[in-house]
This record gives C-alpha cells, sequence and structure tokens, in this order.
C-alpha cells in the first residue's frame, strides 16, 4: 500500500512540474518528487517479519533483518537533496533581485 | 482545462509505472525479499560483521564497504554550497537582514542555554554512529540548526564564518588524506587499518568514528554557511 | 487487516490528499507549510519500513533546515516588493 502511495506521490511531484507557472511553486514540487521516490527505494528492502539492521546484546544468530543496502542509497540522495534545493533557492532569489518578478511567462518575455 | 489534460496524463503514467513493476517476474512482492539472493547476504553475514567491527550494519555499508560514494557525496555538497556562495555572495561588507522585531531579554539569554544543550545532543550522535542509528550527516544538520537558532533569537548576530570555511576544508582534506594512508599502510584506497576490537565497544571499528566525525564536521559548517549566506542582504539600495 | 496494514493505509492516503493541497493552493506560504508536514509524514513512514537511520536524517532536514531556507527566500521577496 505504501508503494502505491510512493509511486502516485512522483507522478503528482511531476505534474506540479509541468502546471505551475512560479518558480517557488516548482522548487516545492521538485522536492514531493525526491519524497516519493526515497519512500519506493527503501520500500523495496521491506521484509515482513523483519527488524532493524543493528545489532544489539540480546540478538543471537539466525534472526531476520530488513535488507540495509537501500537504507544506505537514500541516506546519500536525502543530503543531495538539500544542495539542490539550497541552490536552487538562491538562483531564485537573485533572479527576483535583478527582474523584479518570479513569473515565468513573464521572464520568456523579458529573456 | 489544461490542468485536467495534464493531471490525466501524468496519472496515466504512474498507471504504466505500476503495470510494468505488477507483471515483471524479478520485482518482488511487497515484505517477501528473499535476502539471501542479493548482495546484502554478505553485509549480513556473521563473521563479516566481527571484521569490520560495526554494531551498525548502515554504517558500515556507508563508510567501509560503500565509501568511495561517500566521498563522492561529500564532493556534491561542497560544490552547492560553493555555488551559494558565488550567487548570493559579494565583496562589499554586506549588512545583516533585518527581521522587524524586537527580541526581549529572556528570548536572548535563553537561546544561549538552548544552544548548548542542542551541541551536546549533536555530539553524542556523532559519536555514537557505529552503535546506533544516526552518524556524521543527521549530527552536522542538527549542528547547523543550532546556528540557526542563534541567528534566529538575536537581531544581531554573526557567525564567524571564515573559521567555518577553515575548518571545512581542513575536514574535508583529512578524509583524503585518511584514505591515502590506507593506500601507503594496507593495499586499497581507504582500507581500515586500525584495530578492529570487539562489536560494541566505543573503541572499536577502526577508522569509522573517525571519517563520521570529519563528515559531522564538514555537513555542519556548510549548511551554517548556506543559512549565513541567505539572511545578508547588499548595503547598497 | 491487521493494525500496521490500517495505520499504512491511513497515512498514505494522507500524504496523497496534502500533496494535491500543496501543489494547488493560491498563496505561497501554504505550499511550504505543506510541504513540511509531507515531511513529517514521509518521516512516520520511514518508522514503519523499519529504517531508523534515515528518519532520524530525514527528520532534521526536512523540519530545520529546508523549511527555514524557503521562509527566508520568501521574506526577502515580500520585503524587495513593498519597498
Amino acid at each position: 500500500m505504501i508503494q502505491y502511495a510512493a509511486i502516485i506521490l512522483f507522478v503528482f511531484g511531476l505534474y506540479g512540474l509541468f502546471t505551475n507557472k512560479n518558480v517557488i511553486k516548482m522548487i516545492v514540487s521538485l522536492n514531493i518528487m525526491e519524497l516519493g521516490l526515497n519512500i519506493f527505494i527503501i520500500s523495496i528492502g521491506f521484509v515482513y517479519d523483519g527488524i532493524a539492521p543493528i545489532i544489539t546484546s540480546t540478538s543471537g544468530s539466525g534472526l531476520l533483518y530488513v535488507d540495509p543496502l537501500p537504507q544506505a542509497l537514500v541516506l546519500t540522495a536525502i543530503v543531495i537533496g538539500v544542495g539542490t534545493t539550497a541552490l536552487a533557492l538562491a538562483v531564485a532569489k537573485s533572479i527576483h533581485n535583478k527582474y523584479n518578478t518570479l513569473d515565468l511567462g513573464e521572464l520568456e518575455d523579458i529573456l | 482545462m489544461k490542468n485536467i489534460f495534464g493531471l490525466l496524463i501524468s496519472l496515466l503514467l504512474g498507471v504504466f509505472i505500476i503495470l510494468a513493476l505488477d507483471s515483471s517476474v524479478s520485482f518482488p512482492e511487497f515484505g517477501s525479499a528473499v535476502i539471501s539472493d542479493r548482495v546484502s547476504d554478505n553485509y549480513l553475514d556473521e563473521d563479516n560483521i566481527e571484521d569490520v567491527g560495526s554494531a551498525n550494519i548502515v554504517t558500515a555499508i556507508v563508510v567501509g564497504y560503500r565509501g568511495f560514494d561517500t566521498l563522492g557525496e561529500v564532493t556534491v555538497l561542497f560544490v552547492s554550497a560553493l555555488g551559494v556562495a558565488l550567487v548570493l555572495g559579494s565583496s562589499k561588507k554586506q549588512a545583516r537582514m533585518d527581521l522587524k522585531f524586537k527580541p526581549n531579554f529572556m528570548l536572548r539569554i535563553g537561546s544561549k542555554v538552548l544552544f548548548g544543550i542542542i551541541l551536546m545532543t549533536s555530539i553524542y550522535i556523532i559519536f555514537h554512529g557505529h552503535l546506533t542509528p544516526g552518524g556524521g550527516f543527521p549530527g552536522g544538520a542538527i549542528i547547523a540548526s543550532a546556528i540557526l537558532l542563534m541567528y534566529l533569537a538575536d537581531d544581531k548576530f554573526r557567525s564567524n564564518v571564515k573559521g567555518f570555511k577553515i575548518l571545512e576544508g581542513v575536514a574535508g582534506s583529512l578524509f583524503v588524506v585518511i584514505g591515502l594512508l590506507g593506500l601507503v599502510v594496507a593495499s586499497y584506497f581507504l582500507q581500515n587499518f586500525l584495530p578492529v576490537g570487539t562489536v560494541g565497544n566505543l573503541l572499536s571499528a577502526g577508522i569509522i568514528p573517525i571519517i563520521y566525525v570529519l563528515i559531522g564536521l564538514k555537513v555542519g559548517s556548510e549548511i551554517s554557511g548556506i543559512v549565513d549566506n541567505f539572511l545578508t542582504e547588499e548595503e547598497s539600495l | 487487516m491487521t493494525a500496521y496494514d490500517i495505520i499504512s493505509l491511513i497515512i498514505g492516503v494522507l500524504l496523497l490528499v496534502i500533496a494535491f493541497l500543496a501543489i494547488n493552493s493560491k498563496k505561497l506560504i501554504r505550499s511550504v507549510i505543506y510541504l513540511s508536514a509531507l515531511s513529517m509524514l514521509a518521516v512516520v513512514s520511514f518508522v514503519l519500513l523499519k529504517a531508523p537511520d534515515v528518519a532520524i536524517t530525514e527528520a532534521v532536514i526536512g523540519s530545520g533546515l529546508v523549511t527555514a531556507l524557503f521562509v527566508f527566500t520568501l521574506l526577502a521577496i515580500k520585503r524587495r516588493e513593498t519597498r
């Protein structure tokens, strides 16, 4: 059920990227796409009755763990998403400083 | 009208993706993944866990087995912080952006106490990265949140940006130097060359805690630099 | 239907509703607040999928840093338009 929700969340982000004309709302849609994709990647490695991949003192042998490899990849992807959002917001602020508008239609006429 | 057309096309794409994944033989159902057919079977093997020495298996993958990808990710974050400083900075002296509220006495003193507590939490999370969930990345982000709190609570606070940039450069270079030491002493780049110890102690797992401390300092100072660039504006105007 | 299935169904439906509201709202500040709420629901679903490392990282970054950057940009834009 979470897998269906994650794919539809990614598709909503794509729809928001198509139909919005304001630059800040396009950055919000980009973040929604990244959230949906991260949830989907982690849900691939899930095992029913598995436990989180940390070894404690009460764990013997023969326990069932959840797959740890997708979690390591998504950890990197979240931090890269922050870097992308920060740079995009800096460019949007600089555009508004210079041309005094944030609408894509007006920017196409000026540039 | 264009909105509804766009929504229908996007939902059609979503239905295509779901149908393609449902009828594929090699994509497992939700919750019934067989671990012993995948690469992670080697990561979860008991002899390999004692060889690496870290109790948190995700940490062992991020810093140990896939340490070179972490080096690439640190580079990407460095490039984005450099880009923000280039776009929003200037060589003239800059003033702090005026948020138009006057903080009272309680807020200014109370936020200094809270700053100490948040910094202590972040140091705990960074140092125990190989025993409990967490590690260098959330620890560095918590340091940046503490600096953000100081910016919001006092309207005359400027952090020491030059010191942060020197710290970030030193931490990044030390990461590469430790990798090169692994190449010289042992035989691979980023090989674990310190003694491993027993699983579960604080001083175990070779070079993994040292690398996580360096990553935490680097991420924290980069995001603090980004926050400082966002809160200044030019003095001409 | 176990309790786990019911909770994951509720979280899935809430995710989709709040994402649709975030994309189609008129004011910019409302979109940013809905994005912050969406990040919090994503932390809950990471805990349900038994991934504690990723949940801590997303909680710190999504609630504190990304929302603050958006609000600072919107503040600078509004300051400049009413000058």
